[in-house]
């Protein structure tokens, strides 16, 4: 592994964690953006362009767009409010960076023992027009229909939640 | 052709949805009833070549799924049955035309991810449209926004993640055995190696996601919160057919196609599915809310299909499917009378309740048709379905599975009659004296799954001889 990589690597492992322990939707969703962006930058380094377009368009992109514009439907929450969830959240996760690092250590240790036959897909070697609309066609219809149902869920959810008169509960 | 079961459905969806005003709103129920209609016509007659006839330009697209046999005919024609009755229970259950086309929608968005799901022929696509399955779920579970529908919805999504988290390794690991994620080349990579420990882990990985999404034993706790907790016509597609497609069916192809029936994964399928019908059904006995007994009872009835599938002798099979298809219309049925008596009553403490057939007979004489289908009560559907479950693991000689079946069986009857003593049964109490029979929207699907339970009953050996025999050729 080459010294950028390692560096994006933390960068990637410390901005998920961010996403999970903050107690701030938006720093979450952003946090998450983040982490998505660091993981596109690997792929591409590691060989794989068209994953690295789409994990930086659809996850980076797309859906933190959708996050922000979900948390801007919500209203915010007390400051005494984010005091104690901020404790809870820190208390609750406390264990998660240790995990993380310990599963870090197993994994430099003791990856190279196990050989992995690694063996590309067929359609990580054509382009991207060959990968999307020939080889995974059915999929990419599938994942149109998931970000549909994610729209439709922010839209039934969210609408006239902070309407004087809604439905807010 | 059977693309077009993807195709249409999400064409509907987008057109429903074009800014035309209130003639699609109304157009939205009509529209869905008459695509359940088309596809249980299209299920249930294996020979029309919309089966096997390719659509060019759509079968380009689709060409990696699966070929339609005898098992996705079954899942399409539940599909569509339980799928209708949620329909129809919406239009009797939310009165605000807006909601209830919204709602539609989204019911209309999980019917195109259970049919991808059946005719996914590799596992990236299989899990794409498990998601679709679970993303629209969580949208019908959270759709009232009260407290217990947001909990519900949020265990179930945060159980999904972990569910799919497990399956998105997995894949990954067959991915870099075989370079590629068909059905096909997994199952190769899984024949030639059997012993590879990552391999093992990735089949491991993949079943425990499955576990998961089927809500079985120890993997249940989501369940009987998204369930009860979700708006009625959402519990009865939930119950009657989004877990069995996105867990239970998957399980089934993925055996058969890909791990393989193995005398390790038999074991395991055979101590989840007895853990399942034993936990649930227990369970189910001390509930209170009515829903949550019928949350329970779920979780115990898809450990017999789990339990007919680790059996691994293609009497267990065809019995597993069976009663896969008779817990769909039977569950759905329960759940379509619980919102009955819900909303007529305003409650669903059973403690509260009491002679309610007396003010809602039909209600109550479905009730008693699906309650004994489930016990597993001769003539019904639910009794062969079982019996040939009870049958294959005797033969296979599990008798010890087969014996605590058989007393499930036993306790299964005994909380449902005291639900329906409870529910039903007994004096009527004055404040229901007002009460009324449901209306026709409720009472029509109710009656229709009361008539497939009894009619499959009368028609088993005929269906075993020309149905559900022949899936033995899939193993």
């Amino acid at each position: 592994m080459t010294f950028e990589a390692g560096i994006l690597l933390a960068l990637l492992v410390a901005s998920a964690l961010w996403a999970v322990m903050t107690y701030s939707l938006v720093m979450s969703a952003i946090g998450l953006g983040i982490a998505s962006a660091m993981l596109a930058i690997l792929m591409y380094e590691l060989g794989a362009p068209m994953a690295a377009v789409i994990e930086l368009s659809v996850c980076a992109g797309l859906i933190t767009v959708v996050f922000i514009s979900a948390i801007s439907l919500t209203p915010r929450m007390q400051d005494r409010e984010e005091r104690a969830d901020a404790k809870r959240r820190l208390a609750r996760f406390f264990p998660l960076p240790l995990i993380l690092a310990a599963a870090a250590w197993v994994m430099f240790a003791y990856g190279d023992a196990v050989e992995l036959p690694i063996a590309l897909p067929q359609a990580e070697q054509g382009g991207v027009r060959e990968a999307l609309w020939e080889a995974r066609s059915f999929d990419v219809i599938g994942q149109i229909v998931i970000i549909l149902a994610g729209a439709f869920a922010v839209v039934i959810l969210f609408k006239n939640l902070r309407k004087p008169g809604g439905e807010r509960r | 052709m059977p693309s077009l079961l993807i195709i249409i459905p999400l064409l509907a969806v987008l057109i429903l949805n074009l800014p035309l005003g209130r003639i699609m709103n109304r157009a939205s129920f009509w529209v869905t009833v008459f695509l359940c209609a088309a596809q249980a016509r299209l299920a249930v007659d294996p020979t029309l070549p919309f089966w096997r006839e390719p659509l060019p330009p759509l079968s380009d697209i689709f060409r990696s799924g699966t070929a339609v046999d005898d098992l996705s005919l079954v899942m399409f024609l539940a599909v569509a049955l339980v799928t209708f009755s949620s329909v129809m229970l919406c239009r009797y259950w939310c009165e605000d035309e807006e909601r209830r086309f919204n709602f539609v929608s989204v019911i209309l968005l999980t019917m195109v991810g259970m049919n991808g799901i059946v005719l996914a022929g590799d596992l990236f696509t299989l899990y794409v449209f498990i998601e679709i399955a679970a993303v629209a779920s969580f949208v019908l579970i959270a759709f009232e926004r009260g407290r217990d529908e947001c909990e519900g919805s949020f265990k179930y999504i945060v159980l999904s993640a972990v569910a799919s988290a497990m399956m998105l390794a997995s894949i990954g690991i067959f991915l870099m055995f075989t370079g590629g994620v068909s059905f096909a080349e997994a199952g190769e990579a899984l024949k030639g190696v059997t012993t590879n420990p990552l391999l093992l882990l990735a089949v491991a990985l993949f079943a425990g996601g499955l576990f998961i999404k089927s809500g079985l034993v120890p993997f249940h706790g989501w369940l009987p919160d998204a369930y009860s907790a979700a708006p009625a016509p959402a519990s009865v597609l939930l119950a009657g057919v989004v877990t069995k497609a996105a867990g239970v069916y998957t399980l089934m192809r993925l055996t058969v196609e890909v791990f393989g029936i193995t005398p390790a994964l038999q074991s395991v399928l055979v101590a989840v599915g007895l853990a399942s019908i034993v936990i649930g059904a227990l369970a189910a006995i001390g509930q209170r809310d009515v829903k949550r007994m019928l949350a329970y009872s779920s979780i115990s009835q898809v450990g017999y299909i789990i339990l007919g599938l680790g059996v691994g002798t293609p009497l267990g099979f065809a019995g597993a499917i069976f009663h896969l298809f008779n817990h769909a219309v039977f569950k759905s049925l329960l759940f379509i009378n619980a919102a009955a008596v819900e909303r007529e009553t305003g409650t669903r403490d059973m403690r509260e309740m009491g002679g309610i057939a007396k003010r809602m007979p039909v209600t109550g004489l479905t009730s008693v048709v699906a309650v004994l289908s489930t016990a597993g009560i001769p003539p019904f559907s639910g009794f062969w379905s079982k019996l040939v479950i009870i049958v294959a693991a005797w033969s296979a000689g599990r008798h010890g599975a087969a014996a605590t079946a058989i007393m499930a069986s036993l306790v299964t009857l005994a909380y449902f009659l005291i639900m329906q003593r409870k529910m039903f049964f007994g004096l009527l109490d004055r404040k229901y004296e007002g009460i009324s029979e449901a209306g026709g929207f409720a009472v029509v699907p109710s009656i229709l799954l009361a008539l497939v339970t009894v009619c499959l009953g009368f028609a088993a050996p005929w269906l075993f001889e020309t149905f559900l025999l022949p899936v033995r050729s899939i193993l």
